[in-house]
């Protein structure tokens, strides 16, 4: 295929849309709870599919509803740009407390009016009692909770949210419109048989969808009218015409099929934007964007309906948009997932079902669209296979150039067996789209529950140590006192013995949360457009999909590989240290001192304690708890012990510098999690399925891990994804690479995740994108499954100066030069600062 | 026979793999140890002495220099096999220090890659006997070879080494090697100004199927080594080149009809 590869020039509307969108700090709106609770009062007793159904209508009817100045496809979940609304339906008493602190943390702020919250408050009395979180807390077992709160894993995104995690069937929506589901509902209607056992199951579920899409339907005709009135008063002429568009467009889509790519984009948008109002999951996935709308583009093209301007600066509109929608989320998890992402991956490029190359022009205008916008979303993902077009690999690398962070790299070649070993057909599994950061699954027919918790890897390890008590509670099984352990062979079963039994408890929290949103909150409108619901007659959330997964992810695995193998060589082969010893040196934290924001949270706690207790509270006495709690109190005699034993430690090999015995060693250490986990199944029917990724979750559960037996120090962040530890691959990045690809990527099948660092010199010149994306292949012909890129900003170099240690592998090149950053003077390092500057990354 | 080739033994004092701006494609670089130039600008100051020495990096001291055989390199060179072929043309480049100072072992190392379908490529100063060098041409895809300088005066003075047997080996070079391209570090003080780099291109270009030069703008990125070894760097107040002028001398290269590239 010949593809359109000349670039496309950027609209000078999109700037603008851009610069409103960010204007003022996002805000928090309660239109949504208001009228979903007002319908919920009216509706006590009845089905609860029903009853969801009635409240999206009742949302959709009353919703304030805005056009913005520019937009060319409309529809806005909130008045303010990238407001967000809330669904005290999944849980509400975070948001609560945190009304007066929401607006001032750092992490992803969000301003709420006193009217607001006086609102939310009012709101909130009718939900005590009511919500899946507190529904699935009575079915968790007692030892799950106790995990929990002891942050063993945390099931919290769906414990406190909506399950989102999806991509639904956008094409047939496209092609036909909502009516086509109205017809498809009514003939299964006409179909049964009031005397059918699950006959009332199936009515209720289908009236429900009826109700929801109807809603939809003159939701999207509000708007038509919203716009045709706004056309009258235009001043602007040519805005006059681009309203009185608008109007027209609305009030054909989504109700008919779109006849245009200007109506597939609006279509495409209510879809996406209404999936977001009925339900507060997050990466609901446009997936195979560029597959599915590239009919509508091709005709319009080629009949001259539309120039390539056109239809580019119609997907940059979406792009824009899909930047307007956000979600407040509770401190902790603001954390674990921050940037206000709401992770919409859109990917393109790859294999069609029969096996063919899928590139086109779409594929090339979707890079183009993320680098007009360059905002956090889409997730913009690219599918690699050995069929791949070169030129369209390329194209990929300049994005990865510019230091956006995008796309994220998908091996085919991985990905489809991985599938078609979990049950799909190899038609489907070629068809694979990617959800939320890396998690593969097959659009319209998949309930994935893709980010079911994270599972710290590190954390059964501790409890190895502490015969599987912590902060003074037996909480994990007693595997012995490891002063006892004899053999490595042993210490490493009292290992998966911790292992297991979290994991277990793992699944039996996430099944209790997945039974709380099948009881409390299934989606009819979501499910109508996901095979099998409508023939099952039931909603996604009891299990109406085709293929149904559960998949939490593991994440450690560097840091568990490189502490048992540290365990193995200098416990027990080479017999220079003790178990007891490392147990001491654990417990001081090998005698270093706290980390300096953990000593000032936990200062935090100890003052707020003491103010709590009616004491008064001086800054004298506020420096003093900081230095008492940064302190390390070990002898000087212990810390030189201590440091005796950190310097063996880093002379050992480390995971990711492409060493066959400890890679071998981390493949085994990574099945600790990925293979357990394939035992267990969910009450939608489905399986468990393990990934090995922690979002941004490895730096906030690093902060409640004691140190580890790698060298790795209390509180201080864990390794990222599958990738090696921070500092230790110091081979470079094909080394690092080697060493990824050995694990088993195709066990993970819900997602592995590989991060690596570059200089933008590296990617410098034709040269440099071409030796770029023979990395990617190179890493991908050994079969890894993932790869992202952070092009290093002057921002990580200055971070790199702050934490030297964290950054020991980062390499800068200079004109055929290359060095270790954290080895340079501070002079030097100014000086690559500069450079990186001047190359404008 | 191979197996001779294999236990053959030199000195190295560092193996980078994922280099990409020394030869074509994605490149492990072997650079070997001992040279006999002392160019003031060195960036590898470690490279120079044929011992081994130590080095503090950050505080730490640590070796440099150590004897290996060509089966141990081998083997770290076959590791990234995948992106040689992936980005065409990828391979081994032995640089230094000074590849041409290790002849057998330079040979050996080069035939034996060769042999196994790794392209091969040296970093070369070519100041050394011609039969030394020719030992190894049949085995090498890319030679890069320095012309820092053609006064000989000058060149003396910077290097400590005159470049008559340089000039003269690149030559024979030119007309022996499959691929020769021409490398000049711009050094301000040096060889800076259009009117030298315009003399090494005209030299490069009289050269017997020379299409390509290089310029490799000055950077102090060694000067801590010096300190690392003790030594002093004698050009700690000289600033890289500006990127304007850079851009003049690249000029320069083209108007000789030559391919120019800045950095490697």
């Amino acid at each position: 295929m010949k593809f359109y590869t000349e670039p496309i020039a950027k609209s000078p509307r999109i700037p603008k849309l851009v610069e409103a969108l960010f204007e003022k700090m996002p805000q928090i709106e309660a239109d949504r709870a208001i009228l979903l609770t007002e319908s919920y009062k009216s509706t006590e007793g009845e089905p609860i599919i029903t009853r969801r159904a009635k409240a999206f209508k009742h949302i959709l009817e009353h919703i304030p509803i805005t056009i913005r100045d520019n937009e060319l496809i409309v529809g806005a979940a909130t008045k303010a740009p990238r407001g967000c609304q809330v669904f005290p339906e999944y849980s509400f008493e975070w948001l609560e407390a945190e009304f007066e602190t929401v607006e001032h943390r750092t992490a992803d702020p969000f301003y709420i009016s006193e009217k607001t919250k006086r609102a939310l408050a009012e709101v909130y009395k009718y939900w005590k009692g009511k919500t899946t979180s507190e529904l699935a807390t009575s079915y968790m077992s007692e030892e799950a909770k106790t995990a929990i709160d002891h942050g063993m894993f945390t099931p919290g995104n769906y414990f406190y949210n909506g399950i989102g995690h999806v991509t639904v069937d956008y094409p047939k929506i496209l092609a036909g419109g909502y009516k086509t589901i109205l017809a498809e509902v009514n003939a299964e209607l006409a179909r049964i048989r009031p005397g059918d056992a699950d006959y009332a199951r199936r009515k209720h579920f289908l009236d429900a969808v009826v109700i929801s899409c109807e809603a939809v339907i003159k939701y999207a005709k509000r708007y038509a009218d919203l716009a045709a009135g706004m056309a009258k008063t235009a001043a602007d002429i040519g805005r006059r015409r681009e309203l009185e568009d608008i109007a027209a467009v609305c009030r054909r889509v989504p109700e008919h099929g779109a006849e245009s790519f200007r109506e597939a984009c609006q279509s495409f948008w209510f879809i996406q934007m209404l999936l977001q109002i009925e339900s507060s999951g997050h990466s609901i996935s446009p997936g195979r964007f560029d597959q599915y709308m590239y009919p509508y583009y091709k005709k319009d093209l080629d009949a001259g309906v539309i120039t390539r301007e056109e239809a580019q600066e119609l997907m940059d509109c979406i792009w824009v948009k899909l930047n307007d929608l956000n979600k407040v989320r509770d401190a902790a998890s603001a954390e674990g997932f921050a940037g206000y992402s709401l992770f919409q991956n859109l990917i393109v490029g790859g294999q069609d079902k029969y096996g063919r190359d899928a590139t086109n022009d779409l594929s090339f205008m979707a890079i183009t669209a993320t680098e007009h916008v360059f905002l956090p979303q889409p997730s913009f993902s690219v599918r690699v296979w050995n069929g791949s077009p070169h030129e369209f690999l390329i194209r990929a690398a300049e994005l990865t150039r510019t230091g956006i962070g995008f796309p994220a790299y998908y091996n085919d070649e991985v990905i489809i067996p991985s599938l078609q070993s979990r049950g799909l057909t190899l038609e489907d599994a070629r068809d694979y789209n990617i959800i939320g950061c890396v998690e593969p699954q097959k659009a319209a027919k998949t309930d994935g529950w893709h980010d079911a918790a994270f599972f710290n890897m590190c954390r059964p390890l501790e409890m190895v140590f502490s015969n599987g008590v912590d902060k003074g509670v037996q909480i994990g099984p007693a595997t012995g006192d490891v002063a006892s352990m004899e053999t490595y062979e042993e210490f490493e079963a009292a290992y998966r013995t911790q292992m297991n039994y979290f994991i277990e408890l793992m699944v039996n929290a996430d099944n209790a949360i997945d039974v709380a949103h099948g009881e409390r909150c299934p989606l009819p409108f979501q499910s109508c457009m996901v095979e099998d619901c409508i023939a099952r007659g039931k909603s996604l959330q009891e299990g109406g999909a085709i293929y149904n997964f559960t998949g939490p992810q593991g994440f450690g695995i560097a840091n568990v590989t490189d502490a048992m193998y540290a365990i193995k060589k200098l416990v027990f082969e080479d017999k220079k240290y003790t178990l007891a010893f490392f147990k001491e040196a654990l417990d001081n934290n090998y005698g270093k001192d706290m980390d300096a924001s953990m000593a000032a949270k936990l200062t935090q706690q100890i003052a707020a304690s003491v103010v709590e207790s009616g004491k008064p509270l001086t800054e004298e006495d506020i420096k003093n708890i900081y230095l008492t709690a940064k302190k390390n109190n070990a002898s000087e005699a212990d810390k030189q012990k201590y440091d005796a034993l950190l310097s063996d430690i880093a002379a050992l090999t480390k995971f990711g510098n492409d060493d066959d015995e400890v890679d071998a060693f981390a493949r085994e250490m990574a099945y600790t999690y990925t293979k357990p986990m394939e035992g267990y199944k969910n009450p939608r029917g489905g399986a468990f399925q393990a990934g090995l990724y922690p979002v941004s979750a490895n730096v906030p559960l690093g902060a409640q891990t004691g140190a580890t037996p790698d060298g790795r120090l209390a509180y201080t962040p864990i390794a990222d994804g599958v990738s090696p530890a921070a500092g230790r691959d110091l081979k470079g990045p094909t080394a690092a690479a080697n060493s990824v690809s050995r694990l088993d990527h195709y066990i993970a099948s819900n997602g592995t995740l590989f991060n690596m660092k570059f200089h933008p010199s590296a990617l410098e010149g034709r040269g440099g994108l071409e030796s770029f994306v023979a990395l990617v292949r190179g890493y991908f012909d050994q079969k890894g499954s993932h790869m992202q890129f952070n092009v290093v900003s002057r921002e990580t170099l200055r971070d790199a100066q702050k934490h030297p240690e964290r950054y020991k592998s980062l390499v800068v090149r200079v004109a055929g030069y290359s060095a270790l950053f954290t080895t340079l003077s501070k002079g030097l390092q100014e000086d690559i600062i500069n450079r990186t500057e001047q190359q404008g990354f | 026979m191979d197996d001779k080739l294999l236990q053959t033994t030199g000195r190295i004092f560092n193996i980078q793999r994922f280099s990409i701006h020394d030869g074509p494609g994605i490149r492990t670089i072997v650079f070997l140890k001992g040279c006999p130039l002392r160019c003031r600008w060195c960036c590898n100051p470690e490279s120079q002495e044929w011992k081994p020495e130590t080095i503090v990096t950050a505080g730490v001291s640590k070796p440099v220099g150590r004897d290996v055989t060509v089966g141990e390199v081998l083997e770290e060179i076959s590791r990234d096999r995948v992106y040689y072929s992936r980005s065409g043309g990828g391979g081994v480049t032995l640089s230094g220090g000074e590849c041409l100072w290790q002849p057998d072992f330079s040979a050996a190392l080069l035939q034996a890659a060769k042999e196994r379908g790794i392209s091969t490529a040296i970093e070369t100063t070519g100041y050394a006997e011609m039969d030394v060098i020719r030992r190894l041409l049949p085995h090498v895809d890319t030679v890069l070879m320095d012309i820092k300088h053609t006064d000989a005066k000058k060149h003396q003075e910077f290097t400590t080494k005159d470049n008559g047997l340089i000039l003269e080996n690149a030559k024979a070079i030119a007309r022996e090697s499959k691929c020769l391209i021409i490398r000049t570090p711009v050094i301000p003080t040096f060889n800076d100004s259009e009117e030298e780099i315009a003399a090494i291109a005209a030299f490069a270009k009289s050269l017997p199927g020379v299409k390509e030069m290089h310029l490799l703008p000055y950077h102090r990125i060694g000067s801590d080594k010096y300190a690392g070894l003790g030594r002093t760097y004698t050009m700690a107040h000289i600033s890289p080149p500006p990127k304007e002028q850079m851009q003049r001398l690249l000029a320069v290269v083209e108007r000789a009809g030559l391919i120019g590239k800045i950095g490697g």
